[in-house]
């Protein structure tokens, strides 16, 4: 509501104030009023993204120690250790909403919050390291362009720090991809074969359909999202049935096809009972991927509380 | 121990009443501040934050962190507890009243084009 | 030639063992904060292994008839052509790798890693400073761009053995299992090999011995501001240096070496 000063101006209410600058582009600081479903609504996005990256470094991981070459093990050392940045930097975008790291870490070992579900698919290849670039990080890329724009400051800068280093992580994928394309005929077949797995559960992380999810009108208006799930996996999959030329592979989906209508690929129907089946922890993975990251926390206690009583002991 | 979170003092509805304190567990290490001068002659920036329980640990990760190993850089680090924070709600009586001494501003002074390296 | 082939072979594994045993903690670190610090070491020691393979495939590719026979095994024997960093670092049995026992053990808990990273460290930070002068000047060159890698990792793992040394109880006690885990392999980085008695003789490369006075103020300095026991002179476990090591090298060989063996002749 509005109040008369005894100016005689107008003065305007705290969400009034938070509106304006949301719509002209003026990003909102840490320290500004925002309504509380705001702050909620990027808290719960935040986390998830970071947890996301930090449970996206076991797949990856995991081959760390079998890379069949010292360049490709000096990459993948490199890419899952930008992961650990990546999410390092959206924690503390986080934190500045106040909740803490170590909340938002409970939240995840507790089953509480969620991460990207496309992290307990197995990596049973070494193409897998190919494909999670060229389609996992491609459709993350694609999810995170756009927030570079989003209206929470800490966030956008965040985003923009992991996107000037999320291009490099997609080029060594394609890059892997493309030696084997080239390489012999296994390895061709483990090419193929990885892109099988890959493809329709990176289609999914765009999430569920417009019309399906509750949080996308309020999260556009906020400008938190800047674009729908639907748009962004259209582009998705534009590019990709493009690339996916390069490779002289195929993408598995019979219905995929160019339509000069709407000037954009037609692709066939998502299986959401997979989708939903695997965010309620029936993945593959879902298991063995929380409980390395528990087991990593648990382990890791005594050296944080040595360096405290260290410090402690130490600080005038 | 205690924590303050960066941005969060006082008045946030999730920090404990009205203190801006959060219980630190045992294990848990105290947030700090990172300012980075990326290149000589520009100065310190904010570049985020990070967790560490000591100062010389917080410098060094900042520069595994936000530095990725590029040398000839100058960190700083502050726990985020230290920082003290103007109010937003004061920003007006704080910066507006600037606005009118535009003679502050180089803009203000026209100066004829012909002059160079100013 | 083949001293100075086996002696960069050496230097190479210690750098590439290590190097693997340090990226097992990527994703498994105990803060995130952490995992990028000892994942950054990591990559340091392979780049340096890296240039070091690249340097003997050099080495080998303009004197193959006299090298030939130092490398035995069959997939290694089979190449064709040149050979390269990654035929040196996966096609190689067991016994035709040359790093110190030190390196080659398990990564352990956080105290182990740390530990050995200090005690690695503080000896390559001394012998590369000795390398730098090398008449050999590919040698002297990585020693000179390794060395400022390897003074920061002196400096982190030496605050970390404080850390845990003067820590809690636990630490303490987890330090003190570190040091009686490690400290026989410590001999051996001090006992010449043939091939670093012939490159020192030759003032390409240093022997070794000569160091072990300075590391041992430094390790012990260190230990003591930890508040941590000096440990005895006592046994020493040798063999790495010339082939001969622990069980751990043939499964961490194994995991890493898979795909180069599985599938021959192919690019990566």
């Amino acid at each position: 509501m509005n109040t008369a000063t005894e100016t005689g101006a107008i003065a305007l209410t705290p969400e009034q104030v938070f509106d304006s600058k949301v719509d002209q582009e003026i990003r909102i600081e840490p320290r500004d009023w925002m309504p509380d479903k705001y702050r909620q609504t990027l808290v719960r996005q935040i986390s998830q993204h970071a947890h996301s990256e930090i449970v996206g470094m076991l797949p990856e991981g995991n081959w760390i120690t079998r890379a069949p070459s010292l360049r490709r093990k000096a990459t993948l050392i490199a890419k899952v250790q930008d992961e650990a940045g990546h999410g390092l930097y959206l924690y503390s975008a986080a934190e500045t909403l106040g909740t803490s790291r170590t909340e938002m870490i409970e939240q995840l070992h507790n089953g509480k919050a969620k991460y990207s579900s496309i992290f307990n698919y197995p990596t049973i290849s070494w193409a897998d390291m190919g494909a999670i670039g060229w389609l996992v990080d491609g459709a993350a890329i694609m999810n995170q362009v756009p927030l570079c724009r989003t209206s929470y400051g800490p966030y956008a800068r965040a985003m923009v720090r992991i996107c000037k280093e999320e291009s490099f992580h997609q080029r060594q994928g394609f890059e892997i991809l493309l030696t084997l394309s080239r390489g012999t005929e296994a390895q061709r077949h483990m090419c193929q074969d990885s892109i099988n797995r890959w493809w329709w559960p990176s289609v999914m992380m765009f999430g569920p359909s417009d019309d399906a999810s509750p949080h996308t009108a309020q999260s556009m208006k906020w400008k938190i999202k800047r674009f729908t799930n639907d748009e962004l996996r259209q582009k998705f999959v534009d590019i990709c049935a493009e690339q996916v030329k390069l490779l002289g592979m195929t993408l598995p989906d019979p219905l995929l096809n160019w339509n000069e209508v709407r000037q954009h690929y037609d692709f066939g129907p998502i299986n959401w009972e997979e989708f939903w089946s695997v965010i309620s922890g029936n993945g593959p993975c879902n298991k063995e991927r929380l409980d390395a990251r528990v087991k990593a926390h648990e382990e890791g206690e005594w050296v944080r509380q040595a360096a405290n009583a260290y410090a402690k002991k130490h600080r005038q | 121990m205690v924590k303050y979170l960066y941005g969060d003092y006082g008045d946030r509805e999730q920090v404990k009443a009205g203190s801006g304190e959060v219980t630190l567990g045992s294990a848990d290490w105290p947030l700090w501040e990172v300012f980075i001068r990326s290149k000589q002659g520009l100065d310190h920036k904010h570049v985020g934050s990070l967790h560490a329980a000591d100062a010389q640990m917080a410098i060094e990760n900042a520069r595994d962190v936000y530095t990725r190993r590029q040398e000839g850089v100058s960190i700083w680090v502050v726990e985020s507890k230290h920082v003290h924070a103007s109010n937003p709600d004061e920003a007006e009586s704080l910066y507006d009243p600037a606005n009118d001494k535009i003679y502050r501003h180089p803009t203000f002074y026209n100066l004829p084009d012909e002059l160079t390296h100013m | 030639m083949n001293f100075e082939f086996l002696y960069t072979l050496h230097l190479a594994d210690n750098a590439l063992i290590l190097g693997h045993r340090n990226s097992e903690w990527t994703g498994h670190g105990p803060i995130l904060e952490q995992d990028i610090a000892i994942s950054n070491i990591a990559l340091d020691l392979i780049g340096q292994a890296r240039n070091f393979y690249q340097y003997a495939a050099t080495l080998y590719n303009g004197n193959k008839p006299e090298l030939n026979g130092l490398i035995k095994a069959p997939a290694f024997q089979q190449v064709t052509g040149e050979i390269d960093e990654d035929d040196l670092a996966y096609l190689r049995d067991a016994n035709e790798f040359y790093n110190c026992l030190l390196v080659e053990q398990s990564r352990g808990d956080w105290a182990k890693t740390i530990l050995r990273q200090f005690l690695f460290s503080s000896y390559q930070q001394l012998l590369f400073s000795r390398l730098e002068g090398s008449a050999d000047t590919t040698l002297s060159a990585i020693a000179e761009k390794s060395l400022k890698e390897i003074t920061y990792h002196v400096r982190w793992s030496g605050e970390w053995v404080i850390r845990l040394g003067d820590g809690t109880e636990e630490s303490r006690e987890r330090m003190i299992n570190a040091i009686d885990a490690l400290w026989k392999y410590t001999g051996e980085l001090f006992l010449s090999a043939p091939y670093e008695e012939e490159m020192a003789r030759r003032g390409g490369g240093f022997a070794p011995e000569s160091l072990k006075e300075e590391w041992l103020k430094k390790i012990t300095a260190t230990l003591e501001q930890a508040t941590l026991p000096i440990p005895k002179e006592g046994w020493i476990q040798q063999g790495g240096k010339q082939g001969i090591h622990t069980e751990q090298l043939g499964f961490l060989l194994a995991e890493m070496q898979y795909l180069q063996r599985t599938y021959p002749n192919s690019e990566w």
